[in-house]
């Protein structure tokens, strides 16, 4: 009951007129920064930082804390409409999204992006509120080990259940893998992979790159093959009955995507140096994992939209927690965060609860109030990104090349991202032609830092002994995940055998 | 079809090679006390690549992926022409981007693709032509401080007045 009257107090203070107006502009503006490829929450955050200094610390927050919400919002807005990732925590709701807009869907992929982000900000709301301190004792007592098994269970999903050719998955999970390893190796800060001493290559492959090059310019380019020319506009429509209908048909057949992506995006969130990225991805794995018809993902499927947008919002405030309450980011926004309330002289740690009551609780009621304002002021802005789906192709495509441009110089600044980016889209149009499917390796250019160096700190750890993971005295959470990833990696390989045995094997590679 | 995927398979199995030569320039064994070397992670991703091509091979010789049962070209004339239209655009644009800056060469880009490859008119050509660079500048330059390429020196003046307005 205690916790309810403080809620209420946060709740009171996240309404008075200042607070709400900065929640109102900061939702809208983080709404429109996230839409926009190559830019984030982190850049949001990062750059309006300074105008929080304004305002009380309170509402500072408050302001920046409805911008990261806002963002979680925009980014499934181009990933859906244009095919573009709008922020890396949007990468997943492309694998769907796109498809269903590319089939005249969009309104249904749009409506069921912002239900599942305002239910998975909600259920995380619900968490954070009640569990704070419980849940970021559990999520520290998650070592290398743990978060690799799930990093494992991630890309497994992708081979046991993907419907695509097996070894095409798996070199483009691969392949994704060694991108991501390009720049310097983290533990002993060594060059690696700088191709040809290039120094573009010291700062890394950014997932952006690879991600705008593949579905921005990849895949207008095999829209323009593949139509032969012949889209002139999408068919797109609009209105309130349509609205009704989508909700109606993106809940049913998104559910479990969207509570999967609520509680899993949560749980990952709140992980340090997770975030909301993995968070997203993972839910969309596991979504795929448990789906009855696994193969219509990536084809289309609400439930492909749902799970990430409901993750990325859940990871969004999961990843405040571990901030609030131990004083470690779970993301690189909550990094920023962070350094804005020390800044602010705010401690962040066990105390911050007790010595700081009215902050906290006001920050936590502004993310009630912010989710429920990011759903209504998205759902009115979704007439107008149908209204762009309707421009001629020979409007919307250039709009999306220059996006894409854009958007691959903007996440790192520099004009070497932005060749290799063309590189990636005109490699990706020729994979896709036979048949490479190429979200694996967007999957694992993001995972890929946290893949690798939890699997050399475990290595490290067990001195070489890669049974660690499988120690189910030692590891008892690492182990079961571990081995579902094991089964769902040799999946096809018993599908294989079962169907030469009854004389049916027919497609050994898918 | 058919052709270009055992092809693409050879290049792709070559590429696996390069990565695994340059992944092997640091540590690829397990070092006492140090654990995996810095090159382990991306030596052997590479070499599971090359194993992957091997097996890409082997469905394309027993015809069993779509693309190795296919006799139809990797791109037909149509193909071969939008590729180079658009292609070309992109790599113009890119090129113009160090010469007469970002918006500068997003203004010919769009000039290039919705007058000649979408023969709009040119009253819709030039509103989007010069709206949209504005638009980004401002976005970009005023309310995100992120600093576009300004390319070659003969734009600092255009670059002075756009930066007196938002400045």
């Amino acid at each position: 009951m205690e916790v309810l009257g403080l809620l209420g107090d946060g709740m009171w203070q996240a309404v008075q007129p200042l607070n709400l107006m900065l929640i109102l502009i900061g939702v809208t503006l983080g709404l429109f920064i996230g839409a926009m490829p190559g830019l984030g929450s982190v850049n949001g955050v990062a750059i309006l930082l300074p105008i929080t200094f304004l305002v009380p610390p309170g509402s500072a927050i408050i302001f920046l804390a409805a911008i990261y919400y806002g963002a979680m919002y925009g980014g499934a807005i181009s990933s859906i409409t244009l095919g573009i990732p709008g922020a890396s925590t949007a990468v997943a709701t492309t694998f769907d999204g796109r498809p269903l807009a590319l089939s005249g869907r969009a309104s249904l992929a749009l409506v069921t992006a912002a239900l599942a982000s305002f239910i998975g900000g909600s259920v995380a709301n619900l968490l954070f509120t009640g569990f704070a301190p419980l849940l970021a004792s559990v999520a520290l007592s998650f070592g290398p080990p743990e978060i690799f098994a799930l990093m494992l269970l991630a890309f497994a999903t992708f081979v046991g259940l993907g419907g695509d050719d097996i070894p095409k998955t798996v070199f483009s999970i691969c392949i994704g893998l060694v991108f991501a390893a390009v720049g310097f190796d983290k533990i002993t800060g060594t060059p690696r992979l700088v191709f040809f001493d290039i120094s573009g290559f010291l700062h890394g492959i950014n997932f952006l790159v690879l991600a705008i090059g593949v579905y921005g310019i990849g895949e207008m380019l095999w829209t323009l093959d593949s139509t032969r020319g012949k889209i002139t506009k999408s068919d797109a429509k609009m209105s309130v009955k349509g609205i009704v209908n989508d909700s109606k048909e993106g809940m049913k057949r998104g559910w479990k995507g969207t509570a999967i992506g609520s509680f899993l995006g949560f749980f990952v969130g709140i992980l340090p140096a997770a975030g909301a990225t993995p968070g997203s991805l993972m839910s969309y794995g596991v979504a795929k994992m448990v789906a009855r018809r696994p193969e219509e993902f990536g084809k289309g499927h609400p439930g492909g939209v749902a799970a990430p947008e409901a993750a990325n919002n859940s990871a969004s405030t999961g990843s405040m927690l571990p901030m609030l309450t131990l004083g470690i980011p779970g993301s690189p926004t909550t990094a920023i965060l962070l350094g804005g309330m020390v800044i602010w002289g705010l401690t962040p740690g066990p105390r911050l609860f007790v010595d700081q009551s009215e902050f906290v609780w006001g920050l936590i009621g502004s993310f009630y109030v912010s989710n429920f304002f990011a759903l209504v002021i998205n759902l009115a802005f979704i007439p107008l990104f149908i209204w762009m789906l309707r421009m001629p192709f020979t409007i919307l495509a250039p709009l999306i090349f220059v996006l894409s441009v854009v958007g691959g110089y903007a996440a790192t600044r520099d004009m070497h991202d932005v060749w290799l980016m063309l590189g990636f889209g005109i490699g990706a149009f020729f994979l896709r032609k036979f048949d490479y499917p190429l979200a694996p390796a967007v999957l694992a250019i993001v995972l890929g830092p946290i893949a690798e160096q939890t699997l050399r700190q475990s290595l490290l750890m067990s001195k070489g002994d890669p049974t660690i993971f499988v120690d189910i005295v030692n590891r008892p959470v690492a182990t079961p995940i571990t081995i579902i990833a094991i089964i769902l990696i040799l999946l096809p390989l018993f599908k294989y055998i079962r169907d030469r045995r009854r004389g049916t094997a027919q497609t050994p590679s898918g | 079809m058919r052709l270009g995927e055992i092809i693409t398979a050879g290049v792709l199995a070559l590429f696996s090679i390069f990565l695994m030569y340059y992944s092997a320039q640091l540590p690829i064994g397990y070092e006492q006390g140090r654990g995996p070397g810095g090159g382990a992670w991306p030596f052997w991703l590479s070499g599971i690549m090359l194993v992957t091509t091997g097996f890409i091979a082997w469905n394309w010789y027993r015809k069993t992926s779509p693309p190795s049962q296919s006799e139809g070209p990797v791109l037909d004339s149509y193909g071969w022409k939008m590729f180079a239209q658009v292609g070309g655009g992109l790599l113009g644009f890119i090129i113009l981007i160090d010469i007469i800056s970002m918006y500068g060469a997003m203004a010919v880009f769009l000039v290039y693709y919705v007058r000649i490859l979408g023969r709009h008119s040119w009253l819709l050509t030039l509103i989007l032509a010069i709206a949209l660079p504005f638009a980004f500048f401002f976005f970009f330059e005023g309310l995100m401080r992120i600093t576009m390429p300004s390319g070659m020196s003969f734009t600092g003046p255009f670059y002075d007045i756009m930066y007196e307005i938002i400045y």
